[in-house]
């Protein structure tokens, strides 16, 4: 049962074969059975789980997600219980209210089972930077989930919970659902609401979904999609039914090929995956064209300035004082917030606030930040030109499948630049999607990514689901974990 | 070198973090590779471009302002590490 997709869940749910608790129950049996290996929970909320899926089966409700239960990210506040953010700085520290998201979840009658590991403050793109445990690969012990959403990806994979919630600041929903074979959506910035997420750097961070198939992620999208009072950068915009945008078919729709997005130091098996993927597409009737984003080479010096300045401001919040871990001993206000800071924070969070701070620090501004912003600009300016000749661009998510953990963790610039697929669409604003395409000789999953103009999260669930149709790998799932 | 570890020093007291002389060496180390490689951005001529910091046409998000209710007291002390009930308890500022 715990490997259904949601759409199968509900069906049975409908038809009275299945309970909610009994779901919830399977969920938690796989979790017990497997997580151990997996290591995608950083807490559980078993009693409350079971509790609503009891209520969840006494009363019907009409909520698309009645009775199903999924988990989130622990940069999602979650009233009464434990939100940490991969940190010990926030070891402890529950809530008092929930996300916007959090809430439509629950008003769906979404059951949350727990929360997901990640790079402590959603820095990384391995889940090693997790002040608490490192998940691991579900297709192979030992290698990494990708990050930081690397719990959300590796949950939805080893059908430790039916869907999971992520968050993206430059990747980090597409990346770990690419190495970890589920499909992820980073929403058009401004589609999903931030309240209660945890922030990173606020000009980038978006929530979206991870799930086991494309149907799923339009319908979680439905879900958590629209403005919110409370999120001052939530667009004003109709929500469409991003369900109804899955026909078979892609007559008429124009996909560009960016060729920078081909470069050195692509995996020929990645590149051989996204590029069969891409023939399914022209089979499904899509007409396909080579585009150019010619300033893609500079997106991960712009992203590694522009992220670390608006994280170093939003992690200043952290001070010991209103949330979280304080250090008892120091006896001045100043102490207090260095000992604090210094004995909460890892090495990489650490790194980046001293970078920001730095890029933001006076006489550096313009040389740093503001030059970031206007390359920004220029980034911003190459998508908008692609999308007067296309209505989506394709191209691999990460240069190569999961690597071994481990490796590449003392080089942070050599991690930082296997970032450079996945950054362009939050510097952008726009919406990417990473769906499973194929598998290397040694069984790890791989992605593509779509990526369209702000709002236009229909065209790329509409081609993904196509290619899902066509792929053949929506089915296969890792084995030996129990 | 793109920075000093007296910049770092200087950097890390303005962000409120404590390092060790190893630690202050090491992390020199790590930025000054990551600033080289930002200096990438050099290569542009950005004159009269102007600067990203929202990727959408937005104006201000104003709201009607009502009256509402806010976070009440206890739960808005009740994660911090000390609080009298009232306020939360810091060490003391000025001497």
């Amino acid at each position: 049962m715990h490997s259904l997709t949601i759409g199968g869940a509900r069906k049975q749910l409908a038809n009275g074969e299945i309970t909610s608790t009994a779901l919830v129950e399977s969920a938690l049996a796989r979790i017990d059975a497997v997580d151990g290996r997996i290591k995608a929970y950083l807490s559980l909320d078993r009693d409350g789980a079971l509790a609503a899926a009891e209520q969840a089966d006494k009363k019907k409700g009409s909520g698309v997600l009645h009775g199903i239960p999924v988990a989130v990210k622990d940069v999602l506040c979650t009233q009464n219980m434990p939100t940490t953010c991969g940190s010990k700085i926030l070891e402890g520290f529950i809530p008092p209210y929930d996300a916007t998201v959090i809430e439509k979840l629950h008003d769906a009658g979404a059951i949350i089972l727990g929360k997901l590991a990640m790079d402590e403050f959603a820095m990384g793109s391995t889940n090693e930077n997790c002040a608490f445990q490192v998940p691991e690969n579900p297709w192979k012990a030992g290698y990494v989930t990708g990050g930081s959403s690397g719990g959300s990806a590796a949950a939805v994979a080893a059908d430790l919970c039916f869907a999971s919630l992520g968050s993206d600041t430059g990747g980090s929903i597409r990346q770990p659902a690419s190495l970890c074979g589920v499909v992820g959506l980073k929403p058009t910035y401004g589609r999903v609401s931030r309240y209660g997420l945890v922030a990173f750097a606020s000009s980038l961070d978006q929530v979206g979904p991870l799930t086991k198939d494309v149907s799923d992620c339009a319908l979680i999208m439905n879900v958590i999609a629209g403005h919110d009072g409370r999120d001052s950068t939530s667009i004003r915009r109709e929500v469409p039914d991003f369900a109804g945008a899955l026909t078979d078919g892609l007559q008429g729709v124009r996909i560009g090929v960016p060729r920078e997005y081909f470069g050195e130091g692509m995996d020929p098996e990645v590149e051989k995956a996204v590029r069969g993927g891409i023939e399914m597409l022209r089979e499904a009737g899509a007409q396909i064209i080579d585009v150019s984003l010619p300033h893609t080479e500079y997106c991960v010096a712009v992203y590694y300035l522009i992220a670390p300045a608006e994280a170093s401001s939003n992690l200043a919040r952290f001070d010991g004082v209103r949330f979280g871990y304080r250090d008892m001993e120091s006896d001045s206000l100043i102490d207090m917030y260095r000992q604090t800071r210094s004995q909460g924070f890892g090495d990489e969070v650490k790194r980046r606030i001293l970078i920001g701070t730095y890029a933001l620090s006076a006489g550096y501004y313009d040389a740093y930040y503001k030059k970031a912003s206007q390359v920004r600009t220029l980034i911003k300016d190459d998508f908008s030109a692609a999308f007067t000749e296309c209505d989506l661009v394709v191209s691999p998510v990460t240069p190569t499948p999961a690597w071994k953990i481990g490796e590449n963790a003392d080089d942070p610039l050599a991690l930082y630049l296997s970032d450079i697929l996945t950054i362009s669409a939050n510097l952008a604003g726009i919406p990417g999607l990473s769906v499973p395409c194929g598998f290397s000789s040694d069984g790890l999953p791989i992605g593509m990514q779509m990526q369209a103009a702000h709002f236009n999260e229909e065209i790329l669930l509409k081609a993904a689901w196509n290619l899902e149709q066509r792929a053949g790998v929506v089915d296969k799932k890792p084995v030996g974990l129990d | 070198m793109k920075i000093s570890k007296k910049e770092v020093e200087r950097v890390a007291q303005l962000a409120r973090l404590d390092m060790s002389t190893d630690e202050v060496e090491k992390v020199t180390r790590q930025l000054d590779s990551i600033l080289q490689y930002v200096a990438k951005l050099d290569e542009l001529d950005t004159t009269g471009v102007a600067v990203t910091t929202h990727t959408q046409e937005v104006v201000n998000a104003f709201r009607d302002d009502e009256v509402r209710d806010s976070l009440p007291r206890e739960k808005a002390l009740a994660a911090g590490p000390r609080h009298n009930d009232a306020t939360f308890i810091v060490p003391k500022v000025i001497g």
